[in-house]
């Protein structure tokens, strides 16, 4: 008797302190879904848990994990960034200039990083004000500034790679730091940061305020206008560390091709994290683990040699199954 | 609920588990990686390395084969590096862009995987082998074929690919022939992507702004078959000459069945792939080709040949993709 009435209080107590943590059932089916393709990858090929395979999947995912951490804002505050993929081209063209015109090695890096965070929060500016200011759907603004910025990179360098000689540049992207790649070591830094900056902060709260309801959020007094100007300025600062990481991991840039779809994988990964389309709710946590989930159905597809035909039917249908198992489907 | 949740997760499990081929332990594994097949050329390459690979692996059984393609630079970046997890012996690899590959190349190369590149070259060698066609070749005969069959006289419209090295290397060594041919009047020079739906739009409107064209050089054989078409529609009787470049079997049969306009293409084999993963094969092993004295070349370029009326039975091959 007595200790089922002790008990009682203790479960629910329990109960609510799960609650209270962040991890919510919609957080939990994709991670759900990521542990079993984790078990799956790892059956299907002998290669899959090597140590080196697990750094190779992670660093390949960092560079749109980045930008997904970005997308996830623009998207809670109830926009989209098309403009993503394009924006890294262009940063990425900046970045080897600064690092090819000063001459001093050590300083064109830590220049060349200072410039691909400047240009990325002002191109996202750039989308912000036309979004804010000008009354244009983000849709539509980031459509016409996606062909924008490629077209950009690609009249600076008239479409022709541009890489660089400089010793120090490539141990950015390149580099391992406590045996992790530095762009992983970057992109979970930046999902702690992010998560409590969304989590922790009334920014966080007003930014899910705006994407739910923005009228609403206008009568409580919160400044909609600035707070979606924000998250694309943020959104630009990720493409910006994500340009960093790719065009020094490759110790050049493609204007053609570099980011080229990345606005799809990073819209991919922050759906698949369970963030809403629509806006008003979502989680750095789920986007991190939808990148990853993107990332080992891509190295599984390439380690276990699927016909190169088929590999984009399984990626697409793997991608639906995952948003399937996290939506309670009203019949 | 949970009955069909079990259902679900199966069932991914199952799409998973299904794709999987069987690990088997053969001497020697060879990883192939190229762009997807997103135009007429780029799917020849593909069949033309699935084609090689079949063939190559009934002969050899003691050599198996990956093929992977990718949608980007930086996915092949991605192919390499898993292709390095599974005990890669070669590589043969057709780089989506070279700068963008570089240092994964090189990586393979120093870890002693016997690489060749194809098509497109490094700006730092690392590789064992370099195949590629002729692109400067094939804007130059293409150049020459058609200032010889207008007599150096003409106006005429050219169809460039997307901005990437190798359309500048075939349009610049056009150019350069055409500038000896001072009555040759080059009106408009036109980016197509290589795409024929893009191709055609671009076509129609070219031909709108130039009342008196006499000849087009397309630099891809699907964008002559969509300028045919743009011609046809137009009902433009003023064109006397369309030249391609790839060598493509659609194109082949026009000059095979003496089609009024398409009377020359200059070859650009997608089946260099196919070539290269043969050298690969030889290669690994330490193997001479033939009767060669030497073991496999370090660099092979395959010639640029002119197809017209003339010769054009020695390229008719049916069954290709391409």
């Amino acid at each position: 008797m007595n200790l089922s009435q002790q008990a009682k209080p203790v479960g629910e107590r329990v109960v609510q302190r799960l609650r209270q943590i962040p991890i919510s059932t919609s957080i939990l089916a994709p991670l759900v879904a990521l542990i079993l393709l984790f078990v799956v990858s790892s059956l299907a090929s002998e290669y899959f848990l090597n140590t080196r395979n697990l750094t190779n999947v992670m660093r390949q995912v960092s560079y749109t994990g980045i930008i997904a951490i970005g997308m996830t804002f623009v998207i809670i505050a109830g926009g989209i960034d098309l403009s993503v993929g394009s924006m890294v081209a262009l940063v990425g063209v900046i970045v080897l200039y600064v690092v090819n015109a000063v001459s001093d090695p050590i300083q064109a890096v830590i220049l060349a990083m200072l410039a691909a965070v400047v240009a990325g929060a002002l191109f996202g500016l750039f989308n912000g004000l036309l979004v804010t200011r000008g009354r244009i759907a983000a849709f539509v603004v980031t459509l016409a500034s996606m062909s924008i910025f490629r077209s950009l990179a690609l009249y600076f360098t008239n479409a022709a790679e541009v890489s660089t000689r400089n010793p120090f540049f490539s141990d950015i992207g390149g580099g391992f730091f406590m045996g992790l790649p530095i762009p992983v070591l970057v992109f979970f830094g930046l999902a702690i940061v992010t998560h409590v900056l969304l989590f922790h902060t009334p920014y966080g709260r007003h930014v899910c305020a705006v994407g739910a309801n923005p009228q609403v959020a206008r009568y409580s007094g919160i400044r909609v206008e600035r707070i979606v100007l924000s998250t694309f300025v943020i959104a630009g600062v990720c493409v910006g560390l994500s340009a960093i990481m790719l065009t020094s991991r490759l110790n050049s840039v493609s204007p053609s091709d570099a980011g080229y779809f990345y606005e799809l994988d990073a819209i991919a990964a922050v759906v698949i994290g369970g963030t809403a389309l629509s806006g008003g709710r979502g989680t750095v946590w789920g986007t991190v683990i939808g990148a990853l989930i993107l990332g080992i159905i891509n190295n599984m597809l390439n380690l276990t040699g699927v016909s190169p035909y088929l590999q984009g039917l399984v990626k697409g249908g793997v991608i639906l199954l995952a948003v399937l198992l996290q939506y309670k489907r009203t019949p | 609920m949970k009955i069909s949740r079990v259902i679900k997760t199966t069932v991914l499990a199952a799409s998973i588990a299904g794709s999987v081929s069987l690990a088997n332990a053969d001497s020697y594994h060879i990883g192939v990686t190229v762009p997807s097949a997103d135009h007429g050329w780029t799917a020849g390459l593909m069949w033309w390395a699935q084609q090689a690979t079949d063939e190559l692996s009934e002969k050899y059984p003691d050599v198996s084969f990956t093929v992977l393609s990718a949608n980007s630079g930086t996915a092949q970046v991605s192919n390499v590096e898993d292709l390095m997890i599974r005990n890669l012996d070669a590589l043969v690899i057709l780089p989506y862009n070279p700068a963008t590959l570089q240092s994964v190349i090189s990586e393979a190369y120093a870890e002693g995987i016997y690489t060749v590149v194809v098509d497109r070259e490094l700006e730092t060698p690392a590789q064992d082998v370099f195949l590629a066609g002729n692109n400067p070749g094939l804007g130059e005969q293409a150049a020459r074929f058609i200032a010889e069959e207008l007599n150096g006289e003409g106006n005429i419209l050219v169809l460039e690919g997307p901005p990437i090295p190798i359309n500048s290397q075939r349009v610049d060594a056009f150019n350069r022939v055409m500038e000896e041919h001072p009555g040759i009047n080059i009106l408009a020079s036109q980016n197509t992507d290589w795409n024929p739906q893009r191709a055609l739009s671009v076509t129609e409107d070219l031909l709108g702004s130039n009342p008196q064209v006499d000849a087009i050089w397309a630099g891809d054989d699907d964008v002559l078959v969509a300028a045919l078409q743009a011609i046809e529609e137009n009902q433009r009787d003023d064109i006397q000459l369309v030249v391609g470049g790839g060598g493509s079997q659609a194109v082949i049969e026009m000059i095979r069945d003496d089609h009024p306009m398409v009377k020359g293409t200059v070859t650009y084999p997608p089946n260099m792939i196919a070539s290269a993963i043969a050298l690969a094969v030889h290669g690994v092993k330490g193997e001479r080709l033939g009767d060669m004295y030497h073991g496999v070349p370090s660099r092979v370029i395959l010639a640029a040949d002119l197809i017209t009326a003339d010769n054009v039975e020695e390229f008719y091959e049916p069954d290709a993709a391409y």
